[in-house]
Parts: structure tokens; C-alpha cells; sequence
């Protein structure tokens, strides 16, 4: 079987979200980068199909080099081979499109995306490319088994779960649940000097085009203080949820 | 030309969510000088759409469509907006919308911007401000192609009552045997309790409850509100609670009206992911807890104290307001 993981660079959880230029470019200043954390449980799902079952696993970003660190982690974890698209990613579109010239590229059989990266939130990347190769989509997946030539997902619906099942090629928007915090694993020394011998492809875009574009950015507006009620006094808060926000 | 805006169903019942993108739908097709076609699926009572601005429905009415299908309801849509000859496809933001709305954004050549807050500041460039960064900041974005697909955000615009005449006309789109090529094997939902993504008031729970032994209390107080139960990051980790319970950043979204967060500190990874509530109120014993900030009501107490007589208070107030 051969796995595709597709690795969004994202600014860490903790980052600072802070913005430049007149409020039109993401500020990356003191910004350290991180694989995005629903790709990360993906990768580490295509790490256990590797160690089971015998898979292949590539990974790949549409990117210009400041997100090779990012991908050199992925190979750090366990990936086989990188590919980076050599384009900064403008839209999900244009993303698909690169994507799908390399995943028709290397005919594989499971491509993994997170279901949404946490910059941008688009969560249509993987949708997208499901579509534009004609692969079938499994979004919101928490869960991934494959058997010869069949996979079985599970997806999580608004209260419940569902459970579907496809031949490949198969496209996943995958999240936590497809594996455990816990299993998500630290590069080790030796992962990190192999890594630096693995093949890190860099391939030229299609030149897909952007349908949208960001032309601006806002902060929330400040909060006010939280308002304070004394734990003796709870028909106070009662009160001021019931009169003020009308929340109940 | 008019706006096409999908209104999911779910056991034949309209959802909120669809008469909220309705009234959404609605506010953009009057800045556009327009009307509002709806599309629906197996929902059986349509005749409420008009209240909400449509002033179209096209019902499609089909067995094969009984389970939800991303690939098979992008295609209903994609043919739905190429009758109407629709430049503008309004969704919501529901497990199965973000599902389908890539598939359909490929069906169409449109550029697609998903999370929107309000209404576009401009139709022509067609310009909306979305929620980015996970709830930490907005982003106005410019859908450049001819067809454009809006999602809109839980919550964001609310119910706008718009009485219009809406007319039903069946619809029957033709389907592919391509559109069924995955097989949906098994649906497994709580019928009984009201899901986080539904629910109007979000109860939660965070390690200060020290184990999962203790969830009663969360559970009562959810009970008395009608809320869904919901919990942090550290406590699905220690599989106090469900992974489907967990919200913030890497887990569930909430958008709901009401938040409690009960025991939990407020890490940034967790603001983001409930901060699109209207409303929110924290209860911990340490007065330091960073989710004093960004609440809008604290108490300052032992949770194991405040939450049982809040919820008996509560009790009351539902009693004599009910």
C-alpha cells in the first residue's frame, strides 16, 4: 500500500495570532511553525499501517523552502520520502490542484490530509482533491482500517459516528481519534539523523490558480471585564443570564 | 440568478442551522437585488422556508437519498445551482456541510469561504469575513470566480424572520451510480442527547473536577439547562469523557449561546475553540485561571460547591419561568 500524507505548516497552538502590513499579512515574527496537529494524527496512522502492514509512506507540502523544517520533522517521525511543491499555498483550490498532480504522480492508494489545518480553517483541501482525482472522501475521519483492498472509516457526525466503508484510491480528512493523543510520537535522535539523509524532492508547480484571496485581517474586538458573582449570591448570576445576556 | 441556499434536513425535519442560511441567503440576495432558491433533500415540511425569505424550494424527494452522501448531495446541488443559474450558493457549517461544500466547490469551478460571520461588505468584488486562526482573528476573503459558495458559521447571523410566498417545485436531479461509490455501512447516533454541535447551551468540564467519577454534577446542570456536555483536552486525554465530548482547538468547535466551563484553566488551545460563543461564564477556584479573561460572568469558588446549588437555583428559575 502506498500512503501519501499531506502536511500543512501551521504557527504553533500557542502562537500569538498578531498581523502586519496594514493588517493584510499574518505576522510571522516570533512564530514558531508546527506540523498541523490533524495531519499529525494522520501521519502517525500512515506510521502504523508502515510498521503493520508493510506501507510506504510519503509525505508531502505545496510550500517554498521555509517549510522544509517541517517536513524534515515528518520525515523525522517515519515518513519515507518528502516532496515539497515549490509554491507558496495562496487558497485550498490551488493547494488541491498541486496536490493532485503529485498524488497522480505516484498513483497511491490512501492519502491522508487533516481535516482542516488550524491557520486558515478552510477544511477543503483534502474534499478538493478527493474530487479532482476522482478518489473516493472520507472527512471528519476517526478512524481508519484497511484490509487488502478495502478500507473501513469511521466518521464523526453531529452526535454520533458513522461508519463507511471504500476501495482505493481513498482520500481522508482525518483528526485526533484516528490515533490517541498519546501515540503521537517525539522525533528521537536517531529519527532526526536519518532524517537528514532521506530524500526531500522539491517538484515544480502546475501553476494552479487561487479562487479566493485573504485581502484582510482583524482582531477581536477587546473583551470587557468579566463580571464577578460571589458564590453566595448565584441568584445574582441567574439574574444577570437570564436579564443581561439572555442566555437562558 | 438568485441565491441557491441548501437546507439540510435530518429525519425529514428541517434544522435550524437551514433556516438560519436561509435568512443568511436571504440578506445576501437582497444586497444583490435578487431572490432565494432553496434546495432540499427528503425534508417534508418546506412551507416554513418562506418565513425566512425563500421564495423558491426545490424539493428533491429520492430513496437512494435516504443516507446522507457527500458525493451524491454536492451533485443534487451542483445540478440545483446550474438550473437556477445561481452565482451565489449559500450552506451552513454542519458535519455534512463541510463534507460536501469541496466536493461541490470542484462541481463548480467556485471558490469556496467557509466560517463566514456576515453578511459580504461587498458583492462585487464579493468580499466576506470569516473566521480564521481558530476563533483568534477574522479574515476578509475575496472569492474571485463567477460562482461563489458562502458557509456560514453556527450562530453568526441568527434567525431573520422575512415573510415571502414560497413556492415548492419538485426536483429530480439525475444521479450517477458515481455519486453512490462509497458505501455507508452504519449510522451510530445518540438519538436521546442533545449534541454538542445542536445544542443552544454547552456545559463543560475540566481536570479541577478530579475524575470522571464526579461528572454527575456536570451532567445535572447540563439536564436543567437542556445543554450538550462537553469537556477539555486534558480529560478526553485521561479518557475521563469520550474524544467526541472534547472541545477546543484540535477538538469540537462551539458556537453555542451559553458556555459553562466548570474546573477548567482556559489554555489558549481552548479558548480559541469556544470562543464563538455568545455568552460565556467560569466557575474555579483559582481566581488566576486565564479563563477569567476571557469570560463574561466568573465565580470564584469550589466547583464542587457552586455547580450542585447553581444547579438547584436553576431548578427553581426553570420552575417559576417555565
Amino acid at each position: 500500500m502506498k500512503i501519501l500524507v499531506c502536511i500543512s505548516h501551521v504557527p504553533d497552538t500557542t502562537s500569538k495570532i498578531n498581523f502586519t502590513d496594514g493588517d493584510t499579512k499574518f505576522d510571522t515574527n516570533g512564530v514558531q511553525y508546527v506540523i498541523n496537529p490533524n495531519d499529525e494524527f494522520g501521519l502517525t496512522r500512515a506510521m502504523w499501517f508502515k510498521e503493520k502492514q508493510g506501507a510506504s509512506v510519503d509525505v508531502v507540502n505545496v510550500g517554498e523552502a521555509e517549510t522544509e523544517p517541517t517536513l524534515r520533522k515528518a520525515l523525522a517521525i517515519g515518513a519515507d520520502n518528502a516532496i515539497r511543491v515549490n509554491t507558496p499555498a495562496k487558497d485550498g483550490f490551488q493547494v488541491a490542484k498541486e496536490l493532485a498532480k503529485v498524488a497522480q504522480d505516484g498513483d497511491y492508494d490512501l492519502i491522508i490530509a487533516g481535516r482542516e489545518s488550524i491557520d486558515y480553517n478552510g477544511g477543503m483541501v483534502p474534499g478538493m482533491l478527493a474530487k479532482l482525482i476522482n478518489a473516493n472522501f472520507v472527512n471528519t475521519c476517526v478512524g481508519l482500517e484497511v484490509e487488502g483492498d478495502k478500507a473501513t472509516a469511521t466518521r464523526e457526525i453531529d452526535g454520533g459516528k458513522e461508519t463507511l466503508s471504500s476501495s482505493f484510491p481513498l482520500v481522508i480528512g482525518g483528526q485526533k481519534g484516528l490515533v490517541e493523543e498519546s501515540d503521537l510520537k517525539i522525533p528521537n535522535m536517531r529519527g532526526i539523523m536519518m532524517a537528514r539523509k532521506k530524500p526531500l524532492k522539491v517538484v515544480d508547480p502546475v501553476g494552479a490558480e487561487a479562487k479566493t484571496s485573504a485581502t484582510k485581517f482583524e482582531k477581536p474586538a477587546p473583551k470587557g471585564e468579566v463580571k464577578l458573582v460571589s458564590e453566595d449570591n448565584l441568584d445574582e448570576l441567574i439574574d444577570l443570564l437570564h436579564n443581561e445576556a439572555k442566555a437562558i | 440568478m438568485s441565491v441557491l441556499v441548501y437546507t439540510e434536513s435530518e429525519n425529514g425535519k428541517l434544522k435550524k442551522a437551514a433556516y438560519e442560511a436561509a435568512s443568511y441567503a436571504k440578506g445576501i440576495a437582497d444586497k444583490m437585488d435578487t431572490t432565494v432558491t432553496a434546495v432540499s433533500v427528503n425534508a417534508e415540511d418546506t412551507s416554513d422556508l418562506g418565513k425566512y425569505g425563500v421564495s423558491k424550494v426545490l424539493k428533491v424527494t429520492n430513496e437512494k437519498l435516504q443516507k446522507f452522501n457527500a458525493d451524491a448531495y454536492a451533485d443534487v446541488i451542483a445540478q440545483a445551482a446550474k438550473k437556477e443559474d445561481t452565482k451565489v450558493v449559500v450552506i451552513g457549517q454542519t458535519a455534512n456541510d463541510r463534507y460536501l461544500a469541496p466536493i461541490l466547490a470542484v462541481n463548480l469551478e467556485a471558490g469556496y469561504a467557509p466560517n463566514a460571520v456576515e453578511l459580504p461588505e461587498s458583492t462585487s468584488p464579493f468580499q466576506v469575513k470569516r473566521n480564521a486562526f481558530t476563533n483568534k482573528a477574522f479574515n476578509i476573503t475575496e472569492i474571485s470566480t463567477d460562482v461563489k459558495i458562502v458557509g456560514l458559521a453556527k450562530n453568526a447571523y441568527g434567525l431573520k424572520e422575512n415573510a415571502t410566498e414560497a413556492q415548492e417545485e419538485s426536483f429530480e436531479p439525475s444521479l450517477s451510480e458515481e455519486d453512490f461509490s462509497i458505501n455507508i455501512e452504519s449510522v451510530d447516533k445518540a438519538t436521546d442527547k442533545i449534541t454538542i454541535a445542536d445544542a443552544e447551551i454547552v456545559v463543560s468540564g475540566g481536570r479541577g473536577l478530579k475524575g470522571p467519577e464526579n461528572w454527575d454534577m456536570i451532567e445535572n446542570l447540563a439536564e436543567v439547562l437542556g445543554a450538550a456536555t462537553a469537556c477539555s483536552k486534558p480529560v478526553s486525554d485521561m479518557g475521563w469523557r469520550p474524544h467526541s465530548e472534547h472541545v477546543g482547538q484540535t477538538g469540537k468547535p462551539v458556537a453555542a449561546n451559553l458556555y459553562i466551563a466548570v474546573g477548567i484553566s482556559g489554555a489558549i488551545q481552548h479558548l480559541a475553540g469556544i470562543n464563538a460563543s455568545k455568552t460565556k461564564v467560569v466557575i474555579n477556584n483559582d481566581p488566576e485561571a486565564p479563563f477569567f479573561k476571557a469570560a463574561d460572568y466568573g465565580v470564584v469558588g469550589d466547583a464542587f460547591e457552586v455547580v450542585p446549588k447553581l444547579t438547584e437555583k436553576l431548578k427553581e428559575f426553570k420552575a417559576n419561568n417555565a
